[in-house]
């Protein structure tokens, strides 16, 4: 891995699912970029606030934080508010999308996902 | 004994019953009735006991055994049968306001005049020698008491039962004729009848308690006398006839007791309350019963001591008299008078009603001087017929029983009158069931039988007493033998009245029902049919019925009825029914229905067809075509019916749209349930497809990743396969169990012995983790009636969610069982790290786990509480969570337990 290459950004996974969290930081990793895993929200406000990264993929139903107000936090934040934010969710309903989407998502992928079109769509937004 | 001593005594009996009478008439009037009860109504029915079974039946008995038994089992027989029939007649005449025999048989066939004068003529004739049988009953017992000679025909002015006769005519004109209407009822006449039913059987019992106790020691040496003496006739049935002569007695005694004018008063128009019919049915067969204990005994020991110097019928009377007991035999002499008296006032009632009504009424409407009199007071020229047909009446019965009665055998005068008036026991019958019996039918069948009647029992009679050649008996009228008047077409096997009733019923019948059948009926035969057949359902109907079309003045309405009921009663009875139904009296012209009820009223007073009659007078229009109304009541009343048909449905529908409502709005609810709980299965689904679908994508698309990292993901994918369809399967349970498809398997189960089957099949799980499983097992059974399968499931879910949630190496279980007052208590108690108290009833929640996951999620589908809650429930059990004395968390649910 070369950690110090210029196109290299740093992307945030956030998953309760142990599974799923493996799997989106096997693809991301493998996409190039630098990675960390947060299993909740607590977690993930905490790596966001100390570690800003450039991507966060964020599931919405958590115990702690729901994935919405982790958005919300984010694009409120004026540091923070350039975060490319990704959901990925199960909640397919279209009211669940908007609500994504209005927050200032730049992208809402349903559960189960295509991890190729993932990839694509990360690499898209990354500008990589 | 001193005649002045008797007629003393007879005038205080007498006068006892005025004062009886005028007593309950006077508590009526301040609103008490006597009369309105069950035993009253019954001993009034006993008016059918006369003079003539008094004393008749001790004379009959004398000479001809057991056999006068017969004229009490007919009735005895008839309460039996006929409860329904009857019910029916007293309804029809209670609605219809119908006062004798003859007016229900002409209301019934159409309202017809000359019905009602056949029926009465018949009943004239049949009945007055059976009141001068009572007046000859009452002569006679008093010359036996008196001992003195019968003065006979030499002036009935000095014949001392002639005043007897006298007080009593004056007693049925004050207490039979105070009210003009016939159908009310005349309570004091009654309670004085029914006083009479118990004096005369009182003194017939004691006089038979005399005979078998005083004079005989009981009925065994009465009955030892008798068969020393050889008089084996009283025990057995015997005779050239005598199997045809028993049966033709009880039936025609069984018609009797209803259509006897006398029985008809009492039972029908007398009676206060169809429900006494129920108790008097079987009151008046005991009664007759009892009076007929000590008839052998009396006619036994009547023949032993005073053998055939003295007349059989008089033994009652002359054994105490022959024993000097002064005081029983003024007694027994006191049962005869009130015997025979009852049935003289309640006989000439009803006859003077019927002659009054139908005899006499009819003709004077039809002269045009009554209808021109007729606006002034016709409730006196009523009421004055009517006393005039009493004294009628009795002053014909007083001159056969004078005259002529003493050229006929006495004996079997009843047996004659019962004879008669069974004429119309066919068309009764058909009136109440058959719909095409016609009026002319009715007549022809009670012209023929009532002829038949005549010419077979009281032609012969007449020719007895010499009145005419005795050739017409043995050789037939004009020679023609099989015209023969006792054995008619060569019938000579039955007596003569089995042989007259035989003849006379079967031409009666046969008459009436083919005429019947041939005849075509008319409209206001057609609709009193239905008005008759179908009394039980039509009653409410009855008053829609309008024949009449609105074209009588309510003016003219008001001065009919005043004329015949007076002028505060008319007002009175139409203001209410105007009331009652809502009726306006402004219009000249009146309502249909109170033309209708106007007739109903009158009929009560002066029989139906002559209220018709006068209403047809009033109606100023011609009546409309009965056959177009008839079709019209009838179109009407099926589009009543199917009107109220239709209320009806529109009500049910209106109901079903409430409940359709109702559980539209609960099946959205639930809809909006079952939407939210789809929503949450679908995303519980996808989390594990998700994984399944990322973990497989890389393991293909990255073929050169590291060995174990491969076999790890397989194995993930593999897990995440299982926790898939444990999911549904789950999902597919609860769904299961909450929609009430699941039926519970209940058996006996030892629930001790379910808990270590499910702890052997779970301890490889807790193996792993290194955990202990205790049970203590209790020492008795526990066994409980549940669903072995689905209670497993439970406990499994329970103990296998302790293991999940048990720290590694020192986790420890532990279950147990309590049996506590009808339940039996299992907990499954962990040391995890529990459960917050205030989420002890969230977790039963359907996917709480999924919504609320504070709670590591390792497995499961968040199902498993919800699940087991569900089917503790289904079992009436409770399950809960609670914290134990120590950490962890401790499940508890109960079953109905039976110690």
């Amino acid at each position: 891995m070369n950690a110090g290459s210029i196109n290299m950004k740093k992307i945030l996974v956030v998953d309760d699912d142990p599974y799923i969290l493996m799997s989106l930081e096997f693809l991301m990793k493998k996409s190039g970029n630098e990675v960390m895993i947060a299993r909740n929200g607590t977690e993930a406000l905490d790596i966001i606030a100390n570690n800003k990264p450039d991507l966060v993929l964020l599931d919405i139903m958590m115990p702690d934080v729901d994935g919405y107000s982790i958005c919300k936090h984010i694009k409120q934040t004026k540091e923070l508010k350039d975060i490319i934010v990704v959901f990925l969710s199960a909640k397919t309903h279209e009211a669940d999308i908007e609500k994504g989407y209005k927050l200032g998502a730049a992208k809402y992928i349903n559960k189960p996902f295509s991890t190729r079109e993932l990839m694509k769509d990360v690499k898209e937004l990354l500008g990589q | 004994m001193g005649k002045l001593l008797i007629v003393g005594v007879s005038l205080i009996y007498l006068a006892l019953l005025f004062a009886i009478a005028y007593l309950v008439e006077r508590s009526r009037k301040k609103g008490k009735s006597i009369v309105n009860n069950a035993w009253v109504y019954a001993l009034s029915l006993a008016v059918y006991c006369t003079g003539w079974t008094y004393y008749g039946s001790v004379g009959r008995a004398s000479t001809h055994g057991a056999e006068f038994i017969t004229i009490y089992l007919g009735p005895t027989i008839a309460c039996a049968l006929f409860i329904p029939v009857l019910q029916k007649i007293i309804r029809i005449c209670k609605t219809q306001r119908i006062n004798s025999i003859a007016d229900f048989i002409s209301t019934r066939y159409g309202k017809n005049f000359s019905l009602g004068v056949i029926v009465t003529l018949c009943c004239v004739i049949g009945i007055i020698p059976y009141i001068a049988l009572q007046l000859k009953a009452i002569s006679n017992s008093f010359h036996v008491i008196t001992a003195s000679a019968d003065s006979g025909s030499i002036g009935f002015w000095r014949n001392d039962s002639f005043y007897i006769t006298l007080i009593i005519t004056a007693f049925i004109i004050f207490f039979g004729t105070r009210s003009v209407d016939a159908s009310e009822r005349h309570e004091g006449l009654v309670s004085a009848v029914a006083f009479e039913s118990i004096v005369k059987l009182l003194a017939f019992v004691l006089a038979g308690v005399f005979v078998t106790y005083g004079i005989f020691d009981g009925f065994g040496s009465l009955f030892d006398a008798a068969v020393k003496a050889d008089m084996k006739h009283f025990f057995t049935i015997e005779g050239e006839h005598s199997y045809s002569n028993w049966i033709s007695m009880i039936l025609v005694s069984m018609m009797a007791m209803i259509l006897l004018p006398r029985q008809f008063q009492v039972g029908v128009v007398e009676n206060t309350d169809e429900r006494h019919l129920k108790k008097a049915l079987w009151l008046f067969p005991l009664y007759l019963f009892i009076i007929n204990i000590f008839v052998i005994p009396i006619a036994i020991g009547g023949t032993l001591l005073l053998g055939n110097s003295t007349d059989a019928d008089t033994y009652v009377l002359s054994v105490p008299m022959h024993f000097n007991q002064s005081l029983l035999s003024v007694l027994v002499y006191i049962g005869g008078l009130s015997a025979a008296s009852s049935m003289i006032i309640v006989e000439t009632i009803a006859l003077s009603t019927m002659v009054s009504n139908h005899l006499v009424l009819p003709a004077m409407l039809s002269s045009s001087y009554f209808r021109a009199n007729s606006e002034r007071s016709a409730t006196r020229q009523i009421l004055l017929i009517r006393r005039a047909s009493i004294i009628v009446i009795l002053l014909l019965a007083y001159i056969y029983d004078t005259f002529i009665a003493s050229y006929f055998s006495l004996v079997s005068i009843g047996l004659v009158s019962m004879a008669a008036v069974a004429q119309f026991a066919p068309a009764i019958i058909g009136a109440l069931y058959w719909r095409k019996a016609s009026r002319k039918g009715a007549i022809t069948g009670i012209s023929v039988g009532f002829i038949i009647w005549g010419y077979t029992l009281i032609l012969p009679s007449v020719i007895n007493a010499g009145f005419l050649s005795p050739a017409i008996l043995t050789e037939g009228p004009l020679g023609i033998s099989w015209l023969k008047p006792q054995s008619l077409f060569g019938l000579q096997e039955f007596d003569t009245l089995a042989h007259a009733l035989f003849w006379s019923m079967l031409f009666n019948t046969a008459s009436y029902v083919v005429v019947s059948i041939y005849s075509k009926l008319n409209a206001q035969e057609i609709f009193q049919a239905d008005v008759f057949i179908d009394i039980f359902n039509a009653e409410t109907i009855a008053d829609r019925r309008s024949v009449w079309k609105g074209t009588a003045y309510y003016i003219d309405i008001n001065r009919l009825l005043s004329n015949f009921i007076g002028e505060e009663r008319a007002g009175k009875l139409l203001a209410s029914y105007v009331q009652r139904h809502k009726l306006s009296v402004d219009a000249k012209e009146a309502d249909p229905r109170i033309v209708t009820f106007a007739e109903r009223i009158l009929s009560g007073v002066i029989g139906s067809a002559s209220a018709r009659f006068m209403i047809s007078n009033i109606t100023k229009e011609e009546q409309i075509n009965m056959q177009e109304v008839l079709s019209i009541v009838r179109e009407s009343q099926q589009v009543l019916e199917l009107n109220k048909e239709l209320k009806k449905k529109s009500i049910e529908l209106q109901k079903a749209t409430d409940q359709l409502t109702t559980v539209n709005e609960q099946l959205k609810k639930m809809d909006s349930l079952k939407d939210e709980f789809l929503y949450t299965v679908t995303h519980e689904l996808r989390t594990p497809l998700t994984s399944i679908r990322a973990l497989s994508e890389i393991v293909y698309d990255n073929p050169d990743m590291e060995e174990e990292q491969r076999q790890f993901y397989i194995e993930s994918i593999t897990k995440e396969t299982e926790r898939l369809s444990h999911l549904i399967t789950q999902v597919l349970n609860l769904e299961r169990y909450e929609s009430g498809r699941q039926k519970l398997h209940l058996s006996s189960v030892d629930i001790n012995q379910l808990i270590k089957e499910v702890i052997v099949a779970l301890t490889p799980l807790a193996n792993e983790k290194r955990a202990v499983i205790d049970f203590h097992i209790p020492n008795s059974m526990h066994i409980v009636q549940c669903d072995r399968d689905l209670v497993r499931q439970v406990l499994y879910n329970l103990v296998s969610n302790a293991i999940k949630y048990i720290p590694h190496r020192d986790g420890k279980i532990s279950v147990a069982v309590f049996a506590e007052y009808e339940e039996l208590k299992i907990w499954v108690e962990d040391n995890g790290k529990g459960i917050p108290t205030k989420l002890h009833t969230l977790i039963f929640d359907k996917f709480f786990q999924a919504h609320n996951q504070t709670l590591q999620k390792p497995e499961g589908s968040g199902l498993g509480l919800a699940i087991c809650k569900r089917i503790v429930e289904m079992h009436n059990g409770r399950i809960w969570a609670e914290n134990p004395a120590t950490q962890g968390i401790r499940f508890v649910f109960t079953l109905p337990y039976n110690t």
